[in-house]
């Protein structure tokens, strides 16, 4: 096995105190790199926050960043690396935990990993390189800017003197940190641009990738928690003694819980602790639990159903608004008044979740797949009322994120769990647990009514969304704000639009899950685009072309300021061209296009379907075109966008999560299907080039899946769904629905 | 408890735990190797695949009684050192994503190639239909197995 390949080995620093007072470091090496007697070991010193390097010339750069899957190990390296200018070989990381994790968005979500640390990592590196060769020119009497540092290795222009980094770092990290290092110019990226394969794979497919899952302190002991299947429900009485008597369980605790009664943070339980995790799991089926179904067991998906549709019937609060939409609507040559529905989804990420926590008098350390573990260590150190610093949190691999591992409830109730019993404890989630216990994302019906004038051309939209917030409880907040926020593509477009939010009364726990807000929001405005578009018997690509108009900015929000039409324009048509739009297609099959803009990017889908006679919508291809600025690496670009599509088909066909008396139905993967391989599309990624600093790639992928689907069944068979998911059941009924439509039609001409 | 005698990864083990224990509960927590993964604990999703006397089987459904005796295989033991053609296979194609589901799917990939040496489009969707992948790393696992069958081909 040829080593420099093998980027995959990771190595761990451990430094002592030697008898003598000295430092001795010790790490493992990969299989090639060899140490023979004679060489003395090595030592590693720190240059700066992100990055320690080791007299071999082995960079350590610390992502402070949680991988999830996303490639942050990979691509937040990369930046490092080009500007300290080592070769990729010589690169090896190591996860933040909280107290290490810095710089602009130490955390994973919001798309902002790569743009975020776009410049503060590439700053790391070339600072670094920059006291290394001060470090040089200090030790061969030259000016700085005489010497240049490339692949390792600081060389004097006007003598043969050469040093590698190795030979340097013990004088450089004496040296104070270069403050506003030059960056290379792009033209000089040997790095930044190349497809690179991700340093961790030769872990995984050894098995040896660290999940929070994986992880084992010694005398650990596992937990299992009974949570009241009503959301907010409580113990009314519990029978433990069968379950005292399961093998190998040992305590059982109390989880109290945190939050307003009616709508807990944590809720309450009853923690199973035993010896190993089936132990626990046996021991918690043992128990006996009458419960309390509490505040929310009249809570169903059925009464949402009626809340949002009677909310959908009259005006709502603004929330943003331009020119006089009910005049024009009124003296509109065609009106469209579409409702469409999106069903509460869960996360479903692979790992489940977990916790280990080893609880301390003063202070605790945990072990998380945590996305967010600054905020984690602050609400510890706050519910246990500890300094900051008594708390540790280390960040493990990340069996899949979308969201779910943005909050720290899990991580509470694991803390309450290891302080009562006061040994380590990792607690551990079922399927049905975190199917049944988490937050979901947001319940929405959407209804947008829009004006077209005589040639075809949208002039005016009314989009009234009635759905349950995120923000509904978030003081200072409009509800509106979270489930609009990339809300006013396509309206800023028309000269009248009106959005309104009217806030769905509800306990139920949601947040956020992949392109929050815009996931709904996408499937009801690409859907509507398209139906405006063969209301006028006009082609949707050309269509949205022409809504966009002339190249021109718009002001966005506050977090993507501006929105470019031309760049829009540009994957549309870059996807339509690599999909063949406009071609034939046989029969049976049709093709369908979305495009949405977000985290700074955009992307279009062109989605190619057929629908079988039973209505089960098959997606044989997608072509897809991201404009994410400059693709640090083209290879997780890719990666991204074809993961985008998968989970994007995966809710768009199968996803729903319904309540009946306060209690989540589904359970496991059987009545929560996810996209299986067989069913899996062929999917093209074309990468649009671009020099402008790199956008979001993780979320933008995954809202114009949906409606790109929705448009394509329209295609395929005249049928429009509005509703989430696209069951067969429901296709068949639009289908029958529409072809009887369309009979009548006939009959009446 | 009366122990079991176990075959797993070519070495034999004794483990002390209530026979219905399912296999994966054994494999991760009473002999500590956490390669094998859980993740739904109804075989359904296939995180948990290992191989029984050769075949890929969800060790969720399998009871540590149903095991003695039968040579069992987890990811740790399917090469000493990464080198098996679908582990090769899998990295030169870069498959994973956060990772999860790999061991399942390698796994599975594993006795696919193993047991048929030129994989059509069909056997590869029937063999690795059960093993999902939450990130959607489908259409690059299609790529790695084609790419691994090829490997093992040739003896490399």
């Amino acid at each position: 096995m040829s080593c420099p390949n093998d980027l995959s080995r990771r190595e761990f620093v451990r430094v002592s105190a030697s008898a003598a007072g000295g430092l001795i470091v010790a790490f493992s090496l990969p299989a090639c790199v060899t140490v023979s007697i004679d060489q003395p070991p090595t030592q590693s010193h720190r240059l700066n926050g992100y990055l320690s390097m080791s007299t071999d010339g082995l960079a350590m750069i610390t992502i402070p960043v949680p991988e999830m899957g996303q490639g942050v190990r990979t691509s937040l390296a990369m930046l490092v690396a080009e500007e300290l200018e080592i070769p990729w070989e010589h690169v090896r990381v190591r996860q933040a935990d909280a107290a290490e994790s810095i710089g602009p968005h130490p955390f994973a979500g919001g798309s902002w990993s790569v743009r975020g640390y776009w410049e503060p990592l590439r700053e790391a590196g070339a600072s670094a390189r920059q006291a290394l060769v001060n470090a040089a020119a200090a030790r061969w009497g030259v000016s700085p800017s005489a010497c240049t540092a490339t692949n390792g290795m600081v060389r004097h222009a006007g003598s043969a003197e050469v040093a590698s980094y190795g030979d340097l770092v013990s004088a450089a990290a004496l040296r104070p940190i270069p403050e506003n290092p030059p960056l290379k110019p792009a033209s000089a990226f040997r790095i930044i641009g190349t497809s690179t394969p991700h340093l961790d794979a030769g872990d995984i497919v050894r098995g040896e990738g660290e999940f929070g899952l994986d992880v084992r302190v010694p005398g650990m002991l596992r937990a299992v928690v009974a949570r009241c299947p009503s959301y907010g429900g409580t113990v009314r009485r519990v029978d433990d003694s069968a379950a005292r008597q399961s093998p190998g369980v040992r305590h059982f605790v109390r989880v109290l819980a945190v939050g307003e009664p009616e709508r807990p943070y944590v809720p309450e339980g009853i923690a199973v602790v035993a010896t190993t995790t089936w132990a626990a799991i046996q021991g918690r089926k043992a128990l006996r639990i009458e419960w309390d179904d509490g505040p929310n067991a009249d809570e169903s998906t059925d009464r949402l159903h009626d809340r949002c549709s009677a909310l959908l019937a009259s005006r709502a609060d603004t929330y943003v608004e331009g020119g006089s939409v009910e005049a024009a609507l009124q003296a509109a040559a065609t009106r469209i008044d579409a409702t469409y529905q999106v069903p509460f989804i869960a996360h479903a990420p692979m790992e489940p979740m977990n916790c280990v926590v080893v609880a301390r008098e003063d202070g605790c350390e945990i072990w998380a797949p945590t996305q967010i573990p600054i905020p984690v260590r602050a609400t510890v150190a706050r519910q246990l009322e500890l300094s900051q610093d008594a708390v540790i949190v280390h960040v493990t691999r990340v069996g899949g994120g979308f969201g779910r591992r943005l909050s720290a409830e899990f991580i509470l109730e694991a803390v309450q769990i290891a302080r009562e019993v006061r040994e380590p404890v990792q607690v551990v989630w079922t399927r049905e647990d975190d199917m049944r216990h988490g937050f979901l994302r947001p319940f929405s019906h959407h209804r947008l009514i829009g004006g077209m004038d005589s040639r075809g051309n949208l002039t005016s939209l009314l989009y009234r969304q009635a759905g349950t917030s995120r923000y509904a409880f978030r003081e200072g907040q409009v509800p509106g704000r979270s489930e609009f926020r990339a809300g006013t593509y396509p309206a800023a477009l028309l000269p009248h639009y009106r959005l309104e939010y009217a806030l769905a009364e509800s306990n139920l726990p949601r947040g956020p899950l992949r392109a929050p807000g815009l996931n709904a929001f996408a499937f009801a405005a690409e859907s509507f685009i398209d139906e405006a578009a063969h209301a006028s018997d006009r082609d949707p690509l050309e269509f949205r072309l022409a809504l966009l108009g002339a190249p021109r900015e718009l002001p966005y929000d506050e977090d993507d300021p501006m929105f470019s039409t031309a760049r829009m324009a540009h994957v549309l048509r870059t996807a339509a061209d690599a999909a063949g739009w406009g071609a034939p297609l046989p029969d049976g099959r049709g093709k369908g296009i979305a495009a949405t803009f977000t985290f700074g990017s955009y992307l279009a889908h062109v989605v190619e379907v057929s629908v079988d006679a039973s209505g089960q919508v098959r997606c044989h291809r997608v072509t897809s075109a991201i404009d994410c600025g400059r693709p640090v690496n083209p290879n997780g670009v890719r990666a991204q966008v074809e993961g985008g599509v998968i989970d994007g088909l995966s809710a768009a066909l199968n996803a729903e999560i319904t309540v009946n008396g306060g209690r989540i139905t589904q359970s496991n993967f059987h009545d929560f299907p996810l996209l299986r391989f067989s069913q899996s599309p062929e999917i093209r990624v074309v990468i649009v080039p671009s020099e402008r600093p790199p956008s979001g790639v993780g979320e933008p992928p995954y809202p114009p899946v949906a409606p790109a689907v929705a448009n394509a069944i329209f295609d395929a068979t005249g049928a429009r769904v509005r509703t989430l998911p696209l069951r067969a059941a429901r296709v068949r009924a639009a289908v029958e629905a529409a072809s009887l439509a369309e009979s009548a039609r006939r009959s009446n001409s | 408890m009366v122990p079991f005698l176990l075959r797993i990864n070519g070495e034999r083990r004794m483990v002390e735990a209530p026979g219905d224990t399912p296999l994966l509960w054994v494999i991760r927590d009473d002999l500590a190797l956490t390669g094998t993964k859980f993740g739904c604990g109804a075989g359904l999703y296939g995180a948990c695949t290992v191989h029984r006397a050769g075949q890929p089987v969800r060790s969720c459904g399998v009871r540590l009684d149903e095991i003695e005796d039968v040579e069992i295989t987890t990811i740790e033991g399917l090469s000493t050192d990464g080198s098996h053609p679908v582990q090769r296979a899998w990295v030169e194609r870069d498959v994973p994503q956060c990772g999860y589901c790999q061991a399942g799917q390698i796994m599975t990939a594993a006795a696919l190639v193993a047991g048929i040496s030129e994989p059509t489009d069909a056997d590869i969707d029937r063999a690795m239909d059960p093993i999902l992948c939450r990130c959607g790393t489908y259409q690059r696992i299609r790529d790695a197995v084609k790419r691994a069958a090829e490997l093992a081909r040739d003896g490399r």
